[in-house]
C-alpha cells in the first residue's frame, strides 16, 4: 500500500501495463512530449518512446477512429481525450462504431479499446468545457462506462479497462487528480461492473459515484452528527451496471438519495431510481430524492458556477426530506 | 496473369451483377428487409482492385459492400442468407446488407456511416505499423464521403503517420442523388489529396484491368514505404442508390451512355480480342456464376433465423449483460 494521489494512481496503472503487455499503447492530444494536458502521462514519453505514445493531431474522430481500427488488429490502443467535452466530436466512432462492431458483425470484431477522458465542473471553465455527460455514453448497449471515485478504484479500474476485450470509456474527474488514498502496489485489478459499499450505515442509502463521492462522504460525516447514518453506495460502472448492492442497501434503510454532477433529466439518477422502483417498490418508505446539477449551461462566474453544482448542502437537505 | 486467374475475375464479376439482381428480386418480394445498395455497374472497381491484393492486405469499405465481400472471398451463400437475415449470414443475419465482414478474410466491414470508416483503416493500418507487419490497408467510400470531416481527419492523419493505406474514392458521380458538383467545392477529387502532401491518381473505373494495373503498382509503392495514396476511381452505378430510389437526379440517356461501357462487356470483349478466352469458355464461366448465385438463394432460403437467445450474445466479449 501507497498513499498516492488520483494522478498518481492512473498514472501507474498506465504504466505497469505499458511495462507489462507491449501491445498496449497511448494516443491523443499532447499525451507525449507535453506529457498530458493533465500531466498524467508525465514521463512516458520518454520511457516509452514516439511509436507507444503517440501525438495526434486535433481530431477527436480520428483518434477514436485509429483506436478502434488498431484495436481490431490486435494491439490494446488507450486513447486519450482531452476532456469529455471533446468526445462529441468522436461521437460517431464511439457510440456508432465502437460500441456496436462487436455485435453487428456477430463477434467477429474484438476491440480492446479504453477511451481515456475526463469530465467535471468547478473550475471555471465554462460551459463548453465543463460538462457531465456520462449517462449519455452509458445509454448505449456495447459500451463499458466506468468513472472512479477514489485512486485506489481508479487504479484497479484502469487495469483491468486495459485488459478488458471490450471498448471502455474511462471517465476521470478534473477535480479529483489531488485527491490522495491508499492504492494496493502491483497488480491490482478492480472487476468492471461492480458498484461498492464506501460508508456502510442503516438509515438512507446515498448511491453516488466519482466526484459526488467526495461529497457524498463529507455530507455523512456531518449527517452522522445528527444521528443519521447513511450508507453509501459507489457505482463506479455505469454501464454495464451493477445494482445489487444498491438494492441490497435499500431494502435495508428503505430510502434514497442519488447523488450525480450531471443534469437530473434523463441521467443516472433518473435510471437508478426507476430501478430501485421497479426492483424493490415495497421496500419503499419515502419518495427517492436526486441530487444534480441545476438544468443551465455551467456558467464561467464562481459563484453562479457553484450554485449550478451539486453541493454537500444539497446532499444533507435531501437526505433529512427522506428521513 | 494466368487464362484461369482471369477466368476466375471474369466469373466474380458476373457473380456479383447477378447476385445483386436476384437480390433486388426477392427486395421486391419481401425477402430481403432494410436498405438495399447495388454494386451493379461498379464491379471492375473492387474487382480490379482487390485481385492486387495480397492475404496480408486489409480491406474496408462502406455499405455498398456485397461485391467487395464476394471479391475478398466470402461465399455467395453467406452474402445471401446475411441479406435474408439469417443464421447462416456472414454476420449472422445481425448486421444485414451494410454490415457484411469476414476478418479471417481480412475483409473488415461493410461500415454504413458515410466515411466513419476512414479513421478506422487508418486505425487499422497503425496497427500493421505497429505490430512491424507489411499489409497495405485498401480503404473505398464514394465521392460523397470525401465532403465529411472524417475524410479529411483520416487522410490528415494517414500522411501525417506516414500509414500504409489506399485510399480508394469510387466516384460513382452521386451522393446519393446529389451529383459530385453540387456537393464537392472541387469535382476532380483526388486534387482533395494534394491538400494533404499525397500521391494521387486517377483510373478508368468501368476497365478492370486498368484498375488491376494501377492498384498493382500503388500497393507496392506503399508497402515499400511510400506512405499513403490517394486513387480516384471514375465509375458508375448503373441502379439507383438503394431501392426505391425516384431517380429524378439523372437522366435516362446519361445512365444509356454508361451503360455502353459495362464493365463485364469491357472485360468480356477484352478476354476476347487478346484470345485469353473464347466465348465459349465465358459463356462456361456465366453459367457458372448462375449456379453459385441460385444454390446461394436456395441456401439462403432454407437457413434458419438466428436463434432467439442470440439476441443477447456477443453485446460485450465478456459474458455479461448490458
Amino acid at each position: 500500500m501507497a498513499t498516492l494521489t488520483m494522478r498518481q494512481a492512473i498514472s501507474q496503472a498506465l504504466w505497469e501495463e505499458m511495462e507489462r503487455d507491449p501491445q498496449v499503447f497511448i494516443l491523443g492530444e499532447e499525451v507525449g512530449v507535453w506529457g498530458g494536458s493533465y500531466a498524467v502521462t508525465k514521463g512516458f514519453y520518454d520511457h516509452f518512446g514516439a511509436e507507444r505514445v503517440m501525438d495526434t493531431p486535433i481530431s477527436e474522430a480520428a483518434i477514436i477512429g485509429a483506436a478502434i481500427g488498431a484495436a481490431l488488429t490486435g494491439t490494446r490502443p488507450v486513447a486519450e481525450l482531452m476532456t469529455i467535452n471533446f468526445a462529441f466530436s468522436a461521437m460517431d466512432h464511439i457510440v456508432n462504431e465502437a460500441a456496436k462492431m462487436h455485435y453487428m458483425f456477430n463477434g467477429q470484431m474484438v476491440l480492446p479499446l479504453v477511451i481515456r477522458t475526463v469530465g467535471g465542473g468547478g473550475r471555471q471553465l465554462g460551459a463548453t468545457h465543463s460538462q457531465t455527460p456520462d449517462a449519455i455514453f452509458a445509454h448505449f448497449p456495447g459500451l463499458k462506462v466506468v468513472s472512479p471515485g477514489t485512486p485506489a478504484d481508479a487504479k484497479g479500474l484502469l487495469k483491468a479497462a486495459i485488459r478488458s476485450n471490450d471498448p471502455v470509456l474511462f471517465i476521470e474527474h478534473a477535480t479529483l487528480y489531488q485527491v490522495r488514498g491508499e492504492v494496493p502496489d502491483g497488480d491490482y485489478i478492480v472487476p468492471i461492473g461492480k458498484s461498492t459499499i464506501q460508508r456502510p450505515g442503516e438509515h438512507v442509502t446515498i448511491v453516488t459515484y466519482s466526484k459526488m463521492l467526495e461529497l457524498s462522504l463529507k455530507a455523512a460525516e456531518l449527517l452522522a452528527k445528527d444521528g443519521i447514518q447513511a450508507e453509501i453506495v459507489d457505482l463506479r460502472t455505469l454501464r454495464p451496471l451493477d445494482m445489487e448492492p444498491v438494492i441490497e442497501s435499500f431494502k435495508k434503510t428503505n430510502r434514497a438519495v442519488i447523488v450525480e454532477e450531471g443534469w437530473k433529466s434523463y441521467g443516472v439518477g433518473s435510471e437508478i431510481t426507476a430501478r430501485i422502483y421497479e426492483e424493490a417498490f415495497d421496500y419503499v418508505d419515502a419518495p427517492i430524492k436526486r441530487v444534480a446539477q441545476k438544468e443551465v449551461p455551467l456558467p464561467y462566474n464562481s459563484t453562479l458556477e457553484q450554485m449550478a453544482l451539486p453541493q454537500i448542502a444539497d446532499i444533507i437537505q435531501a437526505v433529512k426530506e427522506v428521513m | 496473369m494466368e487464362k484461369s486467374e482471369h477466368l476466375d475475375l471474369y466469373q466474380q464479376m458476373v457473380v456479383i451483377r447477378i447476385l445483386e439482381e436476384r437480390a433486388a428480386e426477392l427486395y421486391q418480394q419481401g425477402k430481403i428487409g432494410g436498405f438495399l445498395h447495388l454494386y451493379i455497374g461498379q464491379e471492375a472497381v473492387s474487382t480490379g482492385l482487390i485481385s492486387a491484393r495480397k492475404p496480408q492486405d486489409r480491406v474496408i469499405t462502406a455499405y455498398r459492400d456485397h461485391g467487395v465481400a464476394i471479391n475478398c472471398g466470402l461465399s455467395a451463400n453467406g452474402v445471401m442468407a446475411e441479406l435474408m437475415g439469417k443464421a447462416t449470414g456472414v454476420s449472422g443475419g445481425k448486421g444485414g446488407s451494410m454490415h457484411m465482414a469476414d476478418v479471417n478474410k481480412n475483409f473488415w466491414g461493410g461500415h454504413a456511416i458515410v466515411g466513419a470508416h476512414l479513421p478506422i483503416a487508418a486505425g487499422l493500418a497503425l496497427g500493421d505499423v505497429y505490430q512491424k507487419q507489411d499489409g497495405v490497408t485498401i480503404c473505398m467510400f464514394g465521392d460523397g464521403a470525401t465532403n465529411i470531416g472524417y475524410f479529411h481527419e483520416a487522410l490528415n492523419l494517414s500522411k501525417v503517420w506516414n500509414l500504409p493505406v489506399l485510399w480508394v474514392c469510387e466516384n460513382n458521380q452521386y451522393g446519393m442523388g446529389t451529383a459530385v458538383e453540387r456537393a464537392s467545392a472541387v469535382s476532380d477529387i483526388q486534387q482533395k489529396a494534394i491538400g494533404y502532401g499525397m500521391k494521387n491518381s486517377e483510373v478508368d473505373g468501368m476497365d478492370i484491368m486498368k484498375v488491376r494495373e494501377k492498384a498493382l503498382g500503388m500497393i507496392e509503392e506503399i508497402r515499400s514505404g511510400s506512405g499513403p495514396q490517394f486513387l480516384e476511381v471514375i465509375t458508375y452505378r448503373f441502379m439507383g442508390h438503394s431501392m426505391g430510389d425516384p431517380e429524378r437526379y439523372r437522366h435516362r440517356d446519361e445512365i444509356r451512355k454508361w451503360q455502353e461501357n459495362d464493365p463485364i462487356g469491357i472485360y468480356h470483349k477484352y478476354l476476347v480480342e487478346n484470345k485469353i478466352a473464347s466465348e465459349e469458355d465465358l459463356n462456361k464461366q456465366d453459367q457458372r456464376a448462375n449456379k453459385i448465385v441460385e444454390e446461394a438463394v436456395q441456401f439462403a432460403e432454407s437457413s434458419p433465423e438466428p436463434a432467439a437467445d442470440e439476441l443477447y450474445k456477443n453485446i460485450f466479449f465478456e459474458d455479461v449483460r448490458s
